[in-house]
């Protein structure tokens, strides 16, 4: 169970580790770094290779090693940066994560992918260095046996008045540090008053140093102390006589402070809990499961927020009633706690990102291709899930944007671009959603090409008129994939289709935008939380429904003169001397609208991905508040247009529409034929 | 099939019997969360005829589908003296609509006679097997041939 948890810890901070030297390398090869980059770089992995070495992860250990070794010539200047050696380190980095990764999931290591990195990471060694490697190599080895090779560490602490208050004894400490090893204990006794009389009894005045011998890490003496951490002042770190430099064993947290010494001891146990805010006191770890909890909570309490709204707006209280005061004041605690809650959820999508960096070397290395992936606005914090969810689509479009969108290199040579390809994911923020890009400048989409698939598949009749717009949504009609030939890459059979799928089920939405050889943008757009959204609630036919407000530009009511058509039934609206297409709800849901006529009605002017603005015409507005969001994907499937479902106050189920998707219907074959398709499915279940 | 195999294995099965389309059928008890009474539901747009729509189960959307007119019979109109059963494959959760549920049916497993080779119609795939009860005969419902997981994942 300990183990479990201690080894739980140690990938959570391999990962911490890891994104620091991914970012050193990065910043060495962009030729940014310092000498203290390259500490960083040469930290990190010593930092794993130690902490792998008490776990026996001997692949993680062997590995980190050589790593380490060509470091550190590196960093003693034996060794030039030149562009062959840094390609090298950083892929050794990518293999140090996948070995990592392997371990944690408890599965071998990729022989085929690490020994021929292992190689050339051995050629830049001198044989002085291999020499070395060996000596070094079997003293870790022997660590294992906890015989007298490992570290020594030195623990200082100083118990507060707290600490004794709790009730401990600092003479349990020291044994239980003397069960882990030879120790040499000295106490220090300078915060002694000089004169008696000063003396307070409860307060806590000598400080220990503790010299622990033959640990292989200092993970066993802070669990010593870990029930006491914030009673007392501690301090660990290593005094090892071959390393020069004490620091490079240490682990952030310990950048601790110890309490000056002119302070009283029980004011100097308060800044000990803080000091550690450095790293650890500003990050709690939390079971997903119990925030998950709280979140169904908050939907609930949001739910019956509503329905109290409801019930007061039936009870028809004079206006001047205090309750609404009171219910605004509820509302606003509600959406604040809610958004707290969704905060804690919230993490930054660097991590994501830095996978990413790791898929295009390999994609590119695969393919032969020269591709630089430039990351953007990595510190954008999206929801956990949506952070986990979109690891698989984005390597899938990664991969694609290198095996499809950027050219060989003796392609690009023929046009004025750089020899180099640059493959640019971006994430930011822009009003309620999170929009994720990834630009190539490549060759553009082949519309042509994509059409033909799309006939040959059977996707789209062969004399079917469609808009660029509407070519480049073919990639994500399932059944769909470019590639000529399956190559290892991507084209595995699965498609952008999937990808679709992902965001779709994320609640968001995907677009397009492609320019021959110039290059393709994918667009992701993806709501900030997956839990509630703000929406517009909605009349079309005695239906109640929820439109979500970030596609809202501005409702509409329309004069007669504001109206305009184009042949039988193709209702326009004019805006600001711009026509934009009307689109009746009600009689895409199959439902009688409440009148015929559109000047009694409303226009929702929206923004979409797929056309450029639409009118959706709807019966009435009742109201604008935020809503619970409940995917109905799990218990029915997906409905075209209609994106999730949500309970209103009085319990009745409102569908929330998916304005893209109502837009894109629009006089668009491909979802006709998708919907025919689905008439069909259903007709032989 | 596979459910139904199985369960031949234990000894005595109980099942809900119900009457839909003017038949008597009837459902392993265990596939049944609930019985509740008919109440409105919400419509989805581009649902086949037998998708009646969802309704609010305690925060749950659950779908409500016309058993009569899954099986081919004519569909029913809900009144209030219809009845929702609530049913549970694996993680899905859904509604059925029928005539009237009648009682609960304890039989040993070897009452449940393999279905007679008919015309393969909406109905006679969703039959498991018969069970022969005095002069009366009730088909047992195989939920996993009635509702497909395509029916989750048809878009």
């Amino acid at each position: 169970m300990m183990d479990s948890a201690i080894l739980d810890a140690f990938f959570e901070e391999c990962e911490d580790l890891l994104v620091a030297l991914s970012d050193g390398l990065a910043d060495m090869r962009e030729g940014l770094a310092d000498d203290e980059t390259l500490n960083a770089v040469f930290r990190s992995v010593h930092s794993i290779k130690g902490a792998a070495g008490a776990f026996s992860l001997e692949d993680v250990v062997g590995f980190a090693h050589i790593f380490e070794t060509v470091l550190d010539d590196v960093r003693s200047k034996k060794l030039a940066t030149d562009e062959a050696l840094l390609r090298v380190l950083q892929r050794a980095g990518d293999i140090l994560a996948d070995l990592v990764d392997a371990a944690r999931d408890d599965l071998p290591a990729d022989r085929d992918q690490v020994d021929p990195v292992l190689r050339e990471l051995e050629s830049f060694l001198s044989t002085d260095d291999l020499v070395k490697e060996e000596f070094v190599f079997e003293a870790l080895t022997l660590s294992f046996d906890t015989r007298d090779s490992g570290s020594e560490f030195e623990v200082s602490f100083h118990p507060s008045a707290e600490f004794y208050a709790a009730g401990n004894d600092p003479a349990l400490f020291i044994s239980a540090l003397h069960d882990l090893g030879p120790c040499t204990v000295q106490v220090e006794t300078v915060k002694l008053p000089t004169d008696l009389a000063d003396f307070d009894w409860t307060k806590g005045y000598l400080t220990w140093h503790v010299v622990v011998a033959d640990q292989k890490n200092d993970l066993a003496i802070r669990e010593i102390f870990e029930f006491a951490d914030d009673l007392c002042a501690l301090k660990v770190h290593e005094t090892t006589k071959d390393d020069p430099q004490p620091d490079v064993m240490s682990l952030p947290e310990e950048v601790e402070t110890v309490p000056e010494p002119d302070l009283e001891p029980a004011q100097a146990a308060r800044p000990s809990t803080q000091k550690a805010s450095k790293k650890s006191a500003s990050t709690l770890r939390v079971d997903p499961e119990r925030v998950d909890r709280l979140i169904n909570a908050v939907g609930e309490l949001i739910i019956n927020q509503s329905v109290i709204s409801q019930r007061i707006e039936e009870a028809s209280l004079p206006n001047s009633s205090e309750l609404y005061g009171d219910l605004d004041n509820y509302k606003l605690l509600a959406r604040e706690i809610q958004e707290g809650v969704m905060a804690i959820r919230a993490q930054p999508v660097k991590p994501l990102f830095q996978r990413m960096l790791r898929i295009a070397r390999e994609a590119a290395d695969a393919t032969g291709k020269d591709v630089n992936l430039v990351t953007e606005g990595e510190a954008t914090e999206v929801d956990k899930i949506v952070v986990e969810r979109l690891a698989d689509p984005l390597t899938h479009m990664i991969r694609n944007a290198i095996d499809h969108g950027i050219e060989k290199p003796e392609e690009r040579a023929k046009t004025d671009k750089p020899a180099t390809g640059t493959l640019r994911l971006t994430a930011s923020q822009r009003s309620g959603s999170i929009v994720i890009e990834i630009i190539d400048d490549g060759q553009g989409l082949n519309r042509e090409r994509i059409k033909e698939i799309a006939v040959s598949k059977g996707l789209i009749s062969a004399d079917a008129q469609l808009s660029a717009q509407e070519i480049d949504h073919l990639l994500f009609a399932p059944g769909f994939s470019t590639a000529t030939e399956v190559t290892n890459l991507s084209g595995r059979g699965v498609g952008m289709d999937v990808v679709k799928t992902a965001i779709t089920a994320l609640g968001g939405r995907i677009a397009i935008n492609s320019i021959a050889g110039q290059g393709t943008t994918f667009s992701i757009t993806l709501p900030l939380t997956l839990a509630v959204m703000d929406g517009m609630i909605i009349h079309v036919g005695g239906q109640t429904m929820v439109v979500p407000i970030t596609s809202i530009l501005e409702t509409i009511r329309p004069a007669s003169t504001d109206l305009a058509q184009i042949g039988l039934d193709n209702q326009l609206l004019r805006i600001r001397g711009d026509y934009v297409p009307i689109i009746d709800l009600a009689e895409r849901f199959g439902v009688t609208p409440q009148s015929a006529s559109l000047t009694d009605r409303v226009l929702l002017l929206i923004q979409t991905e797929s056309v450029s603005q639409c009118a959706i015409a709807v019966d009435d507005i009742v109201d604008q508040r935020q809503v619970v969001v409940k995917s109905m994907q799990g218990t029915y499937g997906q409905i075209t247009g209609i994106s999730g479902a949500t309970i209103l106050g009085d319990g009745k189920i409102a569908l929330i529409i998916d304005p893209d998707a109502i837009a894109a219907g629009q006089g668009n074959a491909l979802s006709a034929h998708i919907r025919a398709q689905k008439e069909d499915a259903y007709a032989t279940t | 099939m596979q459910r139904h195999d199985n369960s031949k294995a234990e000894k005595h099965i109980e099942f809900v019997t119900l009457v839909a389309g003017g038949q008597s059928f009837c459902i392993e008890i265990t596939q049944i969360r609930e019985i509740r009474r008919w109440s409105p539901v919400t419509h989805l747009p581009h649902s086949p005829s037998y998708v009646l729509g969802v309704i609010n189960l305690r925060g749950a959307v659950v779908p409500i589908l016309d058993l009569a007119a899954k099986l081919g019979f004519s569909a029913i109109t809900p009144t209030e003296r219809h009845v929702i059963i609530i049913t549970a494959i694996d993680d899905r959760i859904v509604g059925l609509l029928v005539e009237s549920v009648s009682e609960i049916l304890g039989v040993q497993a070897d009452m449940v006679r393999e279905t007679p080779r008919t015309k393969e119609d909406a109905s006679a795939i969703a039959v498991a097997g018969i069970i022969p009860v005095g002069d009366d005969m009730i088909k047992i419902i195989s939920l996993d041939a009635l509702l497909p997981t395509t029916l989750a994942t048809a878009a």
